[in-house]
């Protein structure tokens, strides 16, 4: 009995703890990003946004949730039930899943994955599962051809994201995004990759579906894309799994370029006076601080640009960024090699 | 002048711009009006809720001349009238449908006496359609309900009618 609650029981206990430590804040924060999101383009538009439900409309969120949960689930005709209902249940899923191996803090990780880019890749490749298997299973026009638009874009920025990944991966030497982040000290990657930085960070945008790369759920013309016959929970489900592909995102772009948890002290050997209150400010502050600044960011973005044309997209994913990534990649690894700076 | 334009595309020139702008608009005034608790200006030709008027005294204006039943192109309105017993002519019912009411004002400019009037009032959503076919006693109420700013409107109207 003893050995069976330390050696399982425990064990189990605490991988939940910490799995709850991490859902249970990323959840508040995606409801919180709809907020934001609306607060923020609200602004850029001149307008107010809400804010009657609560204190500056902070109650908004949960309104939001407890409408969706009282409305009626609609299944179309037609569909296939099963697959219907499985589809978002795997988008809100893999978006969690793949903070397995993000880690917040120098050894905050729920698991400290040797291959945690593979691992990060793999599972937000398998996203566009969920977005297409809705888009065959709600047997409408418009939700196939948004996720027949969405697979495209996907398979088509992944290659990009892919590459660039591969020069960061070069320069630090290791897969372990732990190890990925403490190669950083110093110099964050988005100076010496400054170029592949922001094609990352747009390729990302048109991962995750984001204007100005929104082609998949475009309202003009696909009205909601997918997402169409959707409505209640399973709307809901859909809705949580793309905001949370964002802040997933985010804490990606974090890690492999704006240096993770590092503070900036190490960045900043002038301001020697600030060092102890930027090394006293602990890790996650500033992770949270760069996964908030890449999400103002993404939000900035949508209120500014109008949707890409299906072909502009797949020009710019297969003719520019392609080349572009494939070239810095080359470069990269040629000097690392000719310089002998290869990490060991 | 080519390479001039291909460098500013390389360095995303114009997508830089436009993010400036919509940042600085951020900080900028917002136009929102907060509805319930702030309204917007409404001319005194506003064409909102009808009433009935009176004369100071309290007698009924209407003198059941039918003429904003005659007028009311989309046939809103219901009128029977009957002499009362002191000879004058007065409305026994005056029923407006709202639902069917177009609010073009026709009413109020073919009546002669000035008693059938459009408010300020355009805050008048009910839950049910019954709710919205008026009858003479709630046209009067909504008249004896506005009657300050009613005449006010007519008298800043009075130069161009």
């Amino acid at each position: 009995m003893a050995e069976f609650v330390d050696g399982y029981l425990l064990p189990g206990l605490w991988i939940v703890g910490k799995i709850l430590l991490f859902a249970v804040p990323i959840m508040i924060g995606m409801a919180y990003l709809t907020y934001a999101e609306r607060r923020i383009i609200g602004a850029m538009q001149m307008r107010k946004g809400p804010n009657v439900v609560g204190p500056f409309g902070l109650l908004q969120p949960f309104a939001d949730a407890i409408k969706l949960m009282f409305k009626e689930t609609v299944v179309p005709t037609g569909s296939s039930p099963v697959v219907f209902f499985l589809a978002p249940m795997i988008t809100f899923t893999l978006a969690l899943l793949a903070w397995a191996v993000i880690p917040v803090d120098s050894g905050w990780v729920i698991s400290n994955l040797n291959v945690g880019v593979l691992y990060l890749f793999a599972i937000s490749s398998l996203g566009v599962y969920g977005i297409v298997m809705a888009g065959w299973a709600s047997n409408s026009r418009y939700a196939f051809l948004g996720a027949m638009r969405s697979a495209a874009q996907m398979v088509s920025y992944e290659v990009s994201i892919g590459l660039v990944m591969i020069s960061v991966l070069l320069t630090a030497g290791s897969l372990n995004l732990t190890e990925l982040v403490e190669a950083q000290k110093g110099l964050w990657y988005f100076l010496p990759h400054f170029p592949m930085f922001i094609l990352f960070f747009i390729s990302v945008l048109a991962e995750t579906n984001r204007h100005p790369f929104d082609l998949p759920e475009a309202e003009s013309e696909l009205v909601a894309g997918f997402m169409t016959e959707y409505s209640s929970m399973s709307f809901a489900l859909f809705f949580l799994g793309e905001y949370m592909n964002m802040i997933m995102m985010s804490g990606m772009v974090s890690i492999l370029f704006l240096g993770g948890w590092l503070g900036p002290q190490d960045m900043l050997p002038g301001l020697s006076v600030l060092t102890p209150v930027l090394a006293w400010v602990p890790g996650i502050v500033w992770f949270v601080l760069k996964i908030c600044f890449c999400l103002f960011v993404f939000i900035w973005v949508r209120a500014t640009f109008p949707r890409y044309r299906y072909d502009q997209l797949m020009r710019l994913g297969w003719k520019v960024f392609l080349p572009f990534s494939l070239i810095w990649l080359v470069l990269t690894a040629g000097f690392l090699v000719y310089f002998d700076k290869l990490p060991q | 002048m080519a390479i001039n334009a291909s460098v500013r595309t390389a360095l995303l020139w114009e997508l830089l711009t436009g993010m400036w702008l919509t940042f600085k608009y951020m900080f900028g005034p917002k136009v929102t009006l907060n509805y319930p608790y702030e309204k917007g200006p409404l001319s005194p030709r506003f064409r909102g809720e009808h009433a009935l008027r009176r004369y100071p005294n309290g007698e009924e204006r209407c003198i059941a001349c039918k003429l904003c039943e005659a007028i009311c192109p989309a046939q809103a309105i219901t009128i029977e009238a009957e002499a009362r017993a002191d000879g004058s002519r007065r409305t026994t019912r005056y029923d407006i449908d709202m639902t069917k009411c177009i609010y073009c004002g026709f009413c109020e400019e073919a009546c002669p006496v000035d008693a059938i009037v459009e408010g300020p009032n355009f805050e008048f959503a009910t839950e049910t359609h019954d709710e919205l076919l008026y009858n003479k006693n709630k046209l009067l109420a909504n008249g004896d309900r506005w009657e300050p700013e009613l005449a006010k409107r007519l008298e800043l109207n009075a130069p161009y009618r």
